[in-house]
């Protein structure tokens, strides 16, 4: 179960950080969300991984889960997902504002342009 | 239990929705509201001062829980004077917002401004870890609304970019804390540096991937080459009094790295030993550098001061990663002047865009009020730059001397001088080309000048002048307590025991830990 998960983490930032080196919005806004999977299936996995076994004390029980880690996730999963929301619609915006879609720096001419308005 | 030390959180907490919900048609009740806030928070920030400055930690367990199983809020010398510093740079930014009337440019300024004062307060009183990460990320929201405030297409793109490259750094935030829970179990600070102390030399690959994950998420907030690429563009294009009070978000990173990396990874810590002379002291060395000839190379206003402000943080990380008392201390005076002058040279970048066209560095009719700018420009790029008479010299030989004995003084001392040198000159260049060479443009007579800034903008900047001349003077005084609060920093034993020895709700004496 651990190589299992563990690969999974892998694979999902491997393909999270190739696509957040894109240069377009919409990869990168995809690269993120990946990462941002990857990293609650990691903290998931910080508390140590077991199956079946309850999170809160109960007589005649000898193994836990940590439950601290499952908060821990829900708030980060809350807050990516916010996050993404407000990237997506400030992208959205630059996006009909110039009419693309690229994340790197504009070049000078489009800030003497800007200037000039 | 004292409730004092959780309402510079609260009260913005209440302020903002507030705002929104009772005061969204009245600009005026939102200005009365807002100012009055920050009036409060001075006022019960200068009390937390106070009471931390002979040395008391005060601590505030969030639902009475004991560390580590409930939050905590510390407030030791460190952290209230931070908190102070902060609410100081947010009276003068809010003065300077109604008075140049940035607020009523487009929706919710006032709103977004105190939710990013309750997240910068609370990341400097938490004393805990993903609660440092929950407050990061709730000022990082509001200033992402804040940067993007009035629109346009060049600001919507800068805030692309500010707003990934930060979502970027809470993920590596959040797997920083994974591997830090996962190998010690515990979040809180104190118990942390505890814990820490206690890992055995065989299973440290964890704990060091940990530690320099961490380093990496602060430097990112600090803007630490090669991780600075996301400052330029943002505060440049970030409306004025915005850039302003982003002046004290780098200053979140530095802090975070002073706490952390003197608590719990202190640099006795055989786990973590070079991680600041062999890292980050060259990368501090390498952003200095960047930041300064970014001042030389700068064609717009805006990107020089943006680029200051990386020149500067440079020169605070150079003097934390010296690691010594008198290398935090040096750095916490820093910190203060490079807030103040940082803020007050984007709010004059602000004064110069409203009476010109544009802010690149060619010469151009003069400004509107055009003396008064100079004069403040004058004033504040001293202080950046250093020279004498003003905070930041003093700043700079207070880290010159606290280097003069380590291995690497050469390096520190030929690379601050000379950096200063290019920085120098930078604002000479621009200063000259901006405010001089505009006397000398031909124009037309009867063009219609823009209004000069309003009285309240100008009292709002050279409030912030006033400030820095008040620490270059109390210079003597504000040392003496930043080497007391190094000292504090350095020898951590009351702030861990204080956290952790405190029993809260339903802690029995010695197992409820």
């Amino acid at each position: 179960m651990e190589l299992l998960v563990a690969t999974a983490i892998g694979i999902l930032t491997a393909g999270g950080i190739y696509l957040v080196l894109r240069l377009r919005t919409f990869p990168v806004i995809l690269g993120v969300s990946l990462l941002t999977y990857a990293v609650n299936v990691f903290l998931f996995a910080s508390g140590r991984l077991t199956i079946g076994a309850s999170p809160i004390l109960i007589d005649g029980v000898e193994t836990y889960t940590d439950p601290l880690p499952q908060a821990l996730v829900l708030t980060a999963i809350v807050i990516s997902f916010g996050m993404t929301a407000v990237v997506v619609m400030i992208a959205l915006g630059a996006y009909l504002g110039s009419n693309d879609d690229y994340v790197d720096d504009p070049d000078d001419a489009a800030l003497a342009a800007e200037d000039a308005k | 239990m004292n409730h004092w030390i959780i309402v510079p959180i609260i009260l913005p907490a209440i302020l903002a929705p507030f705002i929104v919900l009772a005061a969204r048609h009245h600009i005026g009740i939102q200005r009365a509201f807002s100012v009055a806030g920050v009036l409060a928070l001075i006022a019960i920030s200068t009390g937390l001062a106070w009471q931390a400055a002979d040395g008391t930690i005060t601590l505030y367990q969030t639902g009475d829980w004991a560390a580590p199983f409930g939050i905590v809020l510390v407030g030791d010398r460190l952290s209230t004077m931070m908190v102070l510093l902060t609410s100081v740079l947010a009276l003068f930014v809010l003065l300077y917002a109604i008075g140049s009337k940035w607020d009523e440019r487009g929706r919710h300024f006032h709103a977004l401004f105190q939710f990013q004062l309750m997240g910068i307060l609370g990341a400097f009183l938490t004393g805990d870890l993903f609660n440092l990460f929950v407050f990061f990320e709730v000022l990082l929201i509001a200033s992402y609304g804040l940067m993007i405030h009035s629109g346009g297409d060049q600001r919507l793109r800068a805030g692309v970019q500010y707003v990934l490259y930060n979502l970027l750094g809470s993920t590596l935030f959040l797997f920083a804390l994974g591997s830090i829970y996962a190998e010690t179990g515990t979040l809180n600070m104190a118990d942390l540096a505890v814990r820490v102390a206690e890992v055995g030399p065989e299973a440290t690959v964890g704990i060091r991937v940990a530690a320099v994950l961490l380093l990496m998420v602060f430097a990112i907030k600090a803007a630490l080459a090669p991780l600075h690429f996301w400052l330029p563009s943002s505060y440049s294009e970030a409306p004025g009094p915005v850039a302003a009070l982003f002046a004290i978000m780098t200053k979140v990173g530095a802090y975070a790295i002073i706490r952390v990396y003197t608590m719990i990874f202190h640099p006795e810590l055989e786990v973590t030993m070079g991680l600041h002379d062999a890292w980050l002291l060259p990368a501090a060395l390498v952003s200095l550098v960047i930041g300064m000839v970014g001042v030389l190379a700068a064609k717009h206003l805006d990107r020089l001061v943006a680029f200051s402000v990386i020149g500067s943080m440079g020169m605070v990380m150079v003097a934390i990663s010296l690691m010594s008392e008198a290398g935090i201390a040096a750095a916490l005076y820093y910190i203060i002047h490079s807030t103040l002058a940082a803020a007050a040279l984007f709010l004059i970048v602000d004064l110069v865009k409203t009476g010109r066209a544009g802010l690149t560095l060619v010469a151009a009719p003069p400004v509107s009020g055009a003396a008064l700018t100079a004069g403040l420009f004058f004033v504040a790029a001293i202080a950046m730059a250093g020279l004498p008479p003003l905070s930041g010299f003093v700043g700079k030989l207070l880290i010159l001397e606290a280097s003069f004995s380590t291995d690497m003084a050469v390096w520190v001392w030929a690379i601050i001088l000379s950096s200063s040198l290019i920085a120098v000159v930078g604002f000479a260049r621009a200063g000259s080309v901006v405010f001089w060479k505009g006397q000398s443009v031909e124009y037309e007579e009867d063009a219609v000048l823009p209004d000069a800034p309003s009285t309240l903008a100008y009292a709002a900047v050279g409030g912030l002048v006033a400030m820095l001349i008040a620490h270059t003077i109390f210079a003597g005084h504000m040392h003496d307590y930043m080497q007391v609060m190094a000292e504090q920093l350095f020898a951590p034993v009351d702030y861990i025991s204080t956290v952790v020895e405190t029993p809260g709700k339903m802690s029995t004496t010695k197992e409820g830990h």
